[in-house]
């Protein structure tokens, strides 16, 4: 199990993630280790058994759909990179 | 005996008594800090020392007006995952620099509540992914016992200011061992309570199905009492659990043996990789239980050996997605490109560290088109097995015993350049993540260069008073833990 390089370029576009020459190459090659290391999960077999969803022996929370006071706009917006006119400001899109 | 030397059971029964005062115990911890904290680095930040007296001058008028709590006017600290109103939380990543949360956690306001004391927020691997608090963006944690050495990790900050005596106890999170395996490196405590037993609101996520708020103390019963605040369902966590809480620190006040508790040895926590003096104190320390009454029953866990590659699919497949929140438009680092795109990209290129990376990549991969089947659904499949070889031996046993890791702590840059042998010191505290069981470490011994062993006590799901019971026993038999840095 050895990733191509395109490979880890794909992923990294999958991901949001801007990488440089030199990661590209160190990341393939400890990511194929890893990968190669859990191979050895085929050893197993799974035919007959069911994926794991929780391991709590709840299912379906659910709460009355009553409103809540929530979080103000200043609060909301305290973290903002930037923001104006108590909306977040973000790059544009669309010219 | 300085005051920082107390143990939180003490230093609550000296508040009582009206012996000390909680700003007498805060000044003493604060003039601690200021001497150790530049060798240790336990701390990512340290609130400010005036809202820290004022808190325990506070909490010492709660005690004058008759309040009494466990942790009234005690100084913990916190790692820095878990939010507390008005002071930075950057769990150990650039991207989150400066950012300060709008809310605290319910395990904040709950500690709030009972008077607890913050002292600041404790290092971590950044966003808890590490074994060593080495991938920290603001430097590595340092050993008490050794300061060449790492305190493990991720909640190693927390772990180490525990061991360090710069505060009572602490609060840290595990995902796949990151309360237990620190608290075995830095010999301390390190509960990790059953998946839903503490509310994570307010905890960042790493591995949503794994993580869990647990507790770090010098002594069992001073983590017990930190869980008893902590613990209990969350409307704002839908994964906690409704389940009574017991009273952690009454069940095991009068432990004196274990007469009929049976405690299983599974030989695949016992084999080999595991460094000669560890298994050693293990061995003596199962020894030790049975001179205490309780009857040794052999077991197997059979697919033990697959819990770190199921670990290390599921754990980052689930990363990658909660991490997507980092896209620098709300909050945190914002690193502006050419477009949106490249906006995204340059912010979380330039914002997470090598091992964020990696594991966003890595799960990105498990759970992509063509790949899913094979890796990250063959790992929840796995998790099954993992789940009922627990099940199966807990039908018959009321704890299982083994190490918390495979060796004492190793030298900082040792391990950093290979991720796999990394991984591998959390080789036995995964398992009870896949599970969703509880347990803790304990500490159990030393190695002949005078570093901490730990012994790992596994219990079913909300069988934490059966594990602490085993605990409390052990430590009552022992002095390990009354050793100090």
């Amino acid at each position: 199990m050895r990733l191509t390089l395109a490979e880890v370029e794909h992923i990294a576009e999958l991901a949001h993630l801007s990488l440089g020459e030199e990661e590209k190459v160190r990341y393939r090659e400890q990511l194929s280790a890893i990968l190669e290391y859990a191979q050895q999960l085929q050893e197993l077999d799974t035919d007959a058994v069911s994926p794991t969803a929780t391991v709590l022996p709840i299912h379906s929370v659910t709460r009355p759909d009553n409103p809540q006071p929530s979080m103000g706009q200043d609060d909301l917006l305290s973290n903002a990179p930037a923001s104006a006119d108590g909306m977040f400001r973000v790059p544009v899109i669309l010219e | 005996m300085s005051l920082c030397d107390l143990t939180l059971e003490d230093a609550h029964a000296q508040l009582q008594e009206g012996q000390v005062s909680s700003a007498e115990l805060t000044r003493a911890l604060l003039d601690r800090i200021a001497a150790l904290e530049d060798q240790v680095n336990a701390f990512l930040t340290l609130a400010d020392p005036e809202s820290i007296m004022a808190a325990a001058t506070r909490a010492d008028a709660r005690r004058a007006s008759g309040e009494d709590t466990p942790v009234l006017g005690i100084p913990i600290a916190i790692k820095d995952l878990i939010h507390i109103k008005g002071i930075p939380t950057t769990c150990g990543s650039r991207i989150l620099e400066g950012f300060i949360p709008p809310f605290s956690a319910t395990v904040i306001e709950k500690l709030e509540a009972a008077g607890a004391v913050f002292l600041g927020k404790t290092n971590t691997d950044e966003f808890a992914m590490g074994s060593s608090t080495e991938n920290s963006a603001y430097g590595a944690t340092h050993n008490p016992w050794d300061l060449q050495r790492v305190p493990g990790g991720s909640s190693g900050g927390s772990a180490a200011a525990v061991a360090s005596r710069m505060a009572f106890a602490a609060l840290g999170s595990d995902t796949g061992g990151s309360v237990r395996q620190p608290a075995a490196f830095c010999g301390v405590v390190g509960i990790k309570p059953t998946y839903g037993r503490v509310s994570r609101y307010g905890l960042v996520a790493f591995a949503s199905s794994l993580d869990q708020i647990g507790t770090f103390g010098r002594t069992v019963t001073d983590a017990a009492i930190l869980l008893n605040v902590i613990a209990g369902y969350d409307p704002r966590d839908s994964n906690s659990l409704q389940a009574a809480v017991p009273d952690y620190q009454v069940e095991i006040r009068d432990v004196e043996d274990l007469a009929g508790v049976r405690i299983g040895i599974a030989q695949e926590y016992l084999g080999s990789g595991i460094q000669p003096e560890v298994e050693a104190a293990v061995r003596v320390a199962i020894t030790r239980l049975q001179d205490l009454g309780a009857e040794l029953v052999e077991v197997s866990l059979p697919h033990t050996e697959y819990a770190l590659p199921a670990y290390y699919l599921i754990a980052p497949a689930e990363a990658s997605a909660n991490l997507a929140r980092y896209d620098g438009m709300r909050y945190g680092l914002r690193v502006r490109g050419n477009d949106l795109r490249d906006t995204y990209q340059q912010t979380r290129g330039n914002g997470f560290g090598p091992e964020v990376t990696r594991r966003i990549m890595l799960g990105t991969y498990a759970l992509s088109a063509g790949y899913y089947d094979a890796y990250y659904l063959k790992a929840q499949k796995t998790r099954t097995l993992i789940k009922q070889d627990f099940d199966r031996a807990f039908e018959q046993l009321d704890v299982i015993v083994g190490p918390t890791a495979p060796s004492t702590a190793f030298k900082i840059g040792e391990k950093v350049d290979d991720p796999l042998q990394m991984y591998l010191s959390d080789i036995f505290t995964l398992s009870m993540n896949l599970a969703g069981i509880c347990g803790l470490s304990l500490p159990c011994g030393f190695d002949h260069q005078g570093l901490p062993i730990g012994l790992q006590l596994m219990g079913p799901a909300l069988g934490e008073v059966a594990v602490l019971r085993v605990a409390r026993a052990y430590e009552q038999a022992t002095e390990w833990h009354r050793r100090q840095p």
